[in-house]
């Protein structure tokens, strides 16, 4: 009998459930072009890819670990200092990956400059503690923070690659527009240097997204 | 012209609901409106009538700016020659004008009118008129030597970006070809900035007479060389480098007389951008730091794009303040800033862009300021005979 009701509470690890809590983010659920938080880093780490897959990764570390500590101590954390607790948590990750950054990839950790230290105050983390981790167990928590992660990296992957294979003509550090282009008139853009062009690039992935899926339309 | 019109008639049913091209009924429509005067008429609900319908505002605008085009073509063709050192009469001159200057309308309007019919077509709705006045500002404001390829992409990003996101003519914020040249000036900067690129063939240098730069007057005044500033008939009629169109003040004012003489130019914007700059040139004079802001307002109005931009740019009835009072502040603040942009940054030679862009962001910040001081008005009027009484 007790066999049983342990059986039907259990979940399995990968439930349509849990792999919801991972796809959402991607299309319906995407933090930047539907729930519109983490806008400023998307802007300022795109210029190029190789900052913007960094700062995915590390979004994404930082959002998963810190959504599994803070659901894990969900039950201990009196309500009034929870937004103190939660920014301890994710203050001391943020560290940590950015020392690990500081160890081994040098140049980017400068690239990303503050905006590493900024993860602390990035929207999404803070949006994900509060209206997820806080009210579910650890795993479940652990996968939504992965999923919001990528979620938002994806976005900043996307507006990285227009930005650089436009704005400078390389795709991760390398030429990928042939040089009899070049000889022949053409230019890269300074535009999509400049952050401005960051958000318009973001604007059109938002207007594409919403002319294709029905259910983000407004009537 | 009864031959077009049986025509017409004849393929309309095709292009009706359930006919076999249904889906290109916004090109047809377009091409038939172009053509013929529509008979159709607001049956309910509209306050005015008014004979003259968005396609015929916007023909009158191109045929007020004809003679800026027609003298920027000759002013090309007389530029390039000067910088050769010869002059080898009109015709050649006008030849060599047309055949830089056509290309570039040509790419202007085939890239913004394709872009403009995918979306009127994939939307569904009619084609907007709107672009065919847009489509004749961006050659106007592009210098000379500008790459055809830039043109078509910065009138792509201009209706796409600048008109069809904010919901088709009508609806946009920012002058759509303000919009491309800003686009051009800060994508490819090396373009649109400089002394090489403002006369045909210059940036070649072949054959090019001893001492002669091709500065525009302006880059003349940015960089303190005042002596060589061109006399003040030249800047008048126009004989000096500069964007195709801009050059020639007669011309514009010749529009500006068509635009207000037919009501579809505001007076009071054009008017007052331009004592907005003289008076901010004159409160440069009274500080007369450099050589730059002793130039007399005369001078400053007359150098650069500044009138061809009030005339065609800042009266655009779409972006431009809806209210009476709105218009004098919107013009007004556009000179005011074009002239001090002018001055203080040396990386932007002509302010009037950036100044009319600007202040289009605030066209409607300016109305609505506009109407509450009306409403609180006349709310204190209505409530001066109804006085709450003193409680005692």
């Amino acid at each position: 009998m007790s066999e049983k009701l342990t059986k039907v509470e259990k979940e399995p690890m990968f439930s349509s459930k849990i792999l919801k809590l991972l796809k959402n983010p991607f299309n319906l659920e995407n933090p930047i072009t539907v729930q519109v938080l983490g806008i400023c880093s998307a802007l300022a780490v795109t210029v190029q890819m190789k900052p913007a897959i960094v700062m995915a990764l590390s979004v994404t570390i930082v959002t998963a670990f810190s959504n599994l500590i803070i659901s894990s101590l969900r039950n201990t954390i009196p309500s009034r200092i929870r937004i103190i607790v939660q920014l301890v948590v994710v203050a001391a990750l943020v560290i940590i990956v950015d020392q690990v950054l500081k160890a081994f990839v040098y140049d980017v950790s400068k690239k990303l400059s503050v905006f590493v230290g900024l993860i602390i105050t990035n929207c999404i983390l803070m949006g994900r503690l509060e209206a997820y981790a806080m009210g579910n167990k650890p795993w479940p928590s652990f996968v939504d923070g992965i999923g919001n992660g990528l979620g938002y990296g994806m976005i900043l992957v996307i507006v990285a690659f227009f930005r650089e294979v436009l704005g400078s003509g390389k795709i991760l550090g390398m030429k990928i527009i042939p040089q009899f282009l070049y000889d022949s008139g053409y230019m890269d853009n300074g535009l999509m240097i400049l952050p401005p062009m960051a958000l318009i690039t973001i604007g059109i992935i938002i207007w594409v997204q919403r002319s294709k899926t029905p259910e983000l339309q407004e009537k | 012209m009864k031959f077009l019109r049986d025509f017409l008639d004849k393929q309309k049913p095709q292009f009706e609901k359930g006919g076999r091209f249904e889906k290109l009924h916004s090109t047809f429509d377009a091409f038939e409106t172009f053509l013929f005067v529509p008979d159709k008429v607001t049956t309910t609900g509209a306050h005015f009538r008014d004979a003259i319908d968005l396609k015929r505002t916007m023909s009158v605008v191109i045929i007020a700016m004809l003679p800026a085009l027609l003298f920027g073509i000759w002013n090309v063709g007389y530029q390039h020659f000067l910088s050769l050192g010869q002059s080898p009469g009109f015709w050649p001159v006008v030849f060599y004008g047309l055949l830089k200057v056509l290309p570039i309308v040509i790419v202007s309007y085939v890239a913004g009118l394709g872009a403009e019919f995918i979306f009127a077509q994939s939307r569904g709705h009619e084609v907007n008129e709107g672009y065919l006045v847009s489509g004749m500002l961006i050659p106007l404001v592009m210098p000379v030597d500008i790459p055809l390829w830039m043109v078509a992409v910065a009138s792509i990003f201009a209706v796409v970006i600048g008109k069809e996101t904010f919901g088709g003519t009508g609806m946009n914020v920012f002058n759509p070809a303000l919009l491309a040249r800003a686009f051009v000036f800060f994508a490819y900067p090396a373009k649109i900035t400089g002394d090489t690129i403002w006369i045909g063939g210059l940036s070649k240098a072949e054959g090019v007479v001893d001492g002669f730069s091709g500065a525009t007057p302006l880059s003349y005044a940015a960089s303190g060389v005042m002596d060589k500033l061109p006399s003040m008939s030249d800047l008048f009629f126009g004989f000096v480098p500069g964007s195709i169109g801009e050059t020639s003040k007669l011309a514009i004012l010749i529009g500006a007389f068509v635009l207000i003489a037919t009501g579809i130019g505001s007076w009071r914007i054009i008017l007052s951008s331009i004592l907005g700059g003289v008076s901010m040139s004159l409160i440069f004079n009274l500080f007369a730091a450099n050589d730059y802001m002793k130039l007399d307002p005369m001078t400053q109005i007359m150098m650069g794009s500044f009138l061809f931009g009030t005339v065609f740019m800042a009266t655009d009835p779409v972006t431009a303040s809806q209210t009476n009072k709105g218009k004098w502040i919107y013009g007004f603040l556009i000179g005011f800033f074009a002239i001090m942009i002018r001055v203080f940054n040396p990386a932007y030679p002509e302010g009037t862009m950036l100044a009319i862009l600007l202040m289009n962001a605030f066209a409607p910040l300016i109305d609505f300021y506009v109407v509450e001081a009306n409403i609180k008005k006349r709310l204190k009027r209505a409530s001066l005979g109804v006085k709450p009484l003193k409680q005692n």
